[in-house]
């Protein structure tokens, strides 16, 4: 997907950007409401990330324009302001969602990708690999004609696989990509969504395979 | 000391009337004397004249004719005594000679008036004075005319004791009045007190209750003061806002570069240090936070900011804007909502009380569980259920959980700032309502938020 980002603190816009470029995003990054004018005159974007406060301007006014010249690009407002009045605020003049700093990035793309499911969504953000046809923002994966749906865990997990095909995932880098910092986890976690996606993928050529002692790989025989 | 201002006033109305009365039973008594003393100095002066115009000078003596009547009118003003003494010249020609003469010897039948004590008592006595020929010279001749005033006297003290009798009956009358008195003054006070003592914790409008003058000065102090309250509070939440939002910033950096770190360090000793510095992270801003909506809804409690909302909108709203936490946890939020709800209510205090209770939810329960919103009518009020299969509320009683930064005993493992269930009933407590929670059949909690539809 490409990302419009709307930031005006240097640190944080390169480590958003670093972030979403590490899952294979592009990003184009805009340190304030002209460069992003810029930018929208001169390519086109799957999302909008904006922050609120800009040296030239509020986001908010941003967004109103951006509504008033009936722009279909998604935007999602990144605000350091939680006050709730903020955040009534930022939804009544247009956003499609916001999301309060600091985030969680996978809780960003499952918002990302709420946002375009309800906007219609991305044909480009369809994913395949050997037989599987994967659709994260349908949750979605297609494996010879049959159609089933994932769950969110699912879905991430078999991101961060298509993300790394044959490559073996020790099983910390993927509790700590499917759980939040925050919530208890237990031992057999990640067996018990590999578990799951396996099932899930029954009858098609490509499989999770245990590397004993390292973790996981995904590979298609 | 502090002096109750009822019982002041009482006591000086009482001391007031109990001087009333005296006063009165003084004047009452002085008066009666004064006026018995004057009639029956009249009727005494007439006697003694009377007795003058009698004195005879016949073959060279003096005779007196002493009129029956005079004396038995005299004897009749109760159990008198009478005694009587006329001279002519130096010489006392009948009477008793030993009762005392006037200091002032009268000159003319103009009675002089005098008290003596004489034989045991005290005599009033009138002195005219005539002249009388004798052999052709004119001769002074004094008639003195005595009375005792004992029968006078105990007529005075019997009214004196009935004016002491009315001064006290006025006197025991004066305590209800000065009672009923004081309280009707006192009344203003009082339901102002009770004005400014029935508002709600929070309500920190100015005082309109109507006041007599004299009470002006102190409404108008106790609203500039309470105006000051409310601009220090106004000013704390703006402060909370500005701390948050700049502590936010470099949060978010420190979280992403953390991330990033930790996507790409090998060494599983630096990821769990990466880990920890997240966890460490997102405390803090979930504290941040939780400050700034409490301080929120304890300044926007006060202002009792009312607007016609739909409850059943906002669970709605609320729910879908969690949507994307739960998911992330693969846990379904079931929501049944009863439409419309309409009620009168602050909107952001509303989205507080909801965010939170469903926030709470949604962090306590398991993956791959239920967490079900549910709004409808009950009687007058929304009644809002929100119920997980969570841990529950483990021992703690859910009134102490409502306490500032009160956590359960159940829930070390889990961040939190132990403020989210403070913010609801408090917001629920501003818009009139109640917040519950107990632990829910089966497992998990259910929080029961009641607010009331318009």
């Amino acid at each position: 997907m490409r990302f419009l980002l709307v930031e005006d603190n240097a640190d944080l816009a390169a480590s958003v950007a670093a972030r979403l470029s590490m899952d294979g995003h592009a990003v184009d990054q805009a340190a304030s409401l002209a460069e992003a004018e810029d930018c929208l005159g001169a390519a086109s974007y799957d999302l909008i990330l904006l922050d609120i406060m800009l040296p030239d301007g509020d986001g908010r006014d941003f967004l109103s324009r951006h509504r008033a010249a009936e722009r279909e690009t998604p935007v999602i407002v990144m605000t350091a302001r939680s006050a709730i009045t903020d955040r009534v605020d930022a939804l009544d003049t247009g956003a499609d969602d916001y999301i309060t700093k600091p985030f969680d990035f996978a809780e960003l793309e499952a918002r990302c990708r709420a946002v375009l499911r309800r906007r219609g969504g991305a044909a480009q953000t369809r994913r395949s690999f050997a037989d599987l046809t994967f659709d994260p923002l349908a949750a979605t994966l297609v494996v010879a004609g049959d159609s089933r749906d994932l769950r969110s865990r699912e879905v991430r997990l078999l991101e961060v696989f298509l993300n790394a095909p044959g490559r073996i995932l020790a099983k910390e880098h993927l509790i700590d990509r499917l759980f939040s910092f925050s919530e208890p986890v237990s031992d057999n976690a990640v067996e018990v969504y590999v578990a799951r996606l396996r099932k899930k993928m029954t009858g098609s050529r490509a499989r999770i395979e245990t590397v004993r002692g390292l973790g996981y790989r995904l590979t298609a025989d | 000391m502090a002096v109750s201002l009822r019982r002041r006033l009482v006591w000086q109305l009482l001391a007031l009337s109990a001087i009333l009365s005296v006063a009165l039973f003084v004047a009452v008594r002085i008066g009666a004397e004064r006026a018995s003393e004057v009639t029956m100095d009249a009727i005494l002066g007439a006697a003694a004249q009377n007795m003058a115009e009698e004195l005879r000078v016949s073959d060279g003596g003096v005779g007196i004719d002493v009129p029956s009547g005079t004396f038995s009118m005299l004897a009749a003003m109760g159990e008198e005594r009478i005694f009587y003494r006329v001279d002519v010249g130096q010489l006392t020609v009948t009477g008793y000679e030993d009762l005392p003469l006037p200091e002032k010897v009268p000159t003319a039948l103009v009675p002089v008036f005098y008290t003596v004590p004489f034989r045991d008592a005290e005599v009033r006595i009138a002195a005219v004075a005539r002249s009388v020929r004798i052999e052709k010279t004119l001769r002074p001749a004094l008639v003195l005319l005595g009375q005792t005033r004992e029968g006078q006297r105990s007529i005075a003290a019997e009214l004196a004791n009935r004016a002491a009798l009315l001064g006290m009956a006025v006197f025991l009358a004066a305590i209800p009045i000065s009672l009923f008195v004081a309280r009707g003054l006192i009344r203003p006070i009082d339901s102002l007190a009770e004005a400014v003592e029935r508002r709600g914790p929070r309500d920190l409008r100015p005082v309109r209750h109507p006041a007599p003058t004299e009470l002006l000065p102190l409404v108008t102090a106790l609203n500039r003061f309470i105006g000051r309250l409310r601009g220090t509070l106004s000013q704390t939440e703006t402060f909370i806002a500005e701390a948050a939002h700049h502590i936010r910033t470099p949060l978010a950096i420190m979280r992403n570069e953390a991330e990033l770190a930790l996507r790409q360090s090998e060494s599983e000793a630096a990821r769990d240090r990466l880990r920890r510095l997240i966890r460490g992270a997102d405390d803090a801003a979930r504290s941040a936070g939780q400050l700034l909506d409490h301080a929120t809804v304890l300044y926007r409690a006060e202002q009792a900011d009312l607007a016609k909302i739909d409850l059943a909108e906002m669970v709605r709203a609320v729910a879908n804007r969690l949507h994307a936490a739960a998911e992330m946890k693969d846990i379904d939020l079931q929501i049944t909502v009863e439409e419309p709800l309409p009620a009168e209510g602050d909107a952001v205090l509303i989205e507080a009380a909801l965010r939170n209770i469903i926030d709470n939810a949604i962090k306590y329960s398991p993956s791959d569980t239920r967490v079900e919103i549910s709004a409808h009518r009950i009687g007058k009020n929304g009644e809002i259920l929100v119920m997980d299969r969570g841990r529950g509320i483990g021992a703690a009683s859910p009134e102490l959980l409502k306490r500032r930064f009160r956590r359960g005993e159940n829930v070390a493992d889990v961040a939190g700032s132990g403020l989210g269930l403070t913010i609801v009933a408090e917001a629920a407590e501003a818009m009139g309502g109640h917040f519950e929670l107990f632990a829910r059949e089966g497992g998990g909690t259910c929080a029961k938020l009641l607010l009331p539809l318009s």
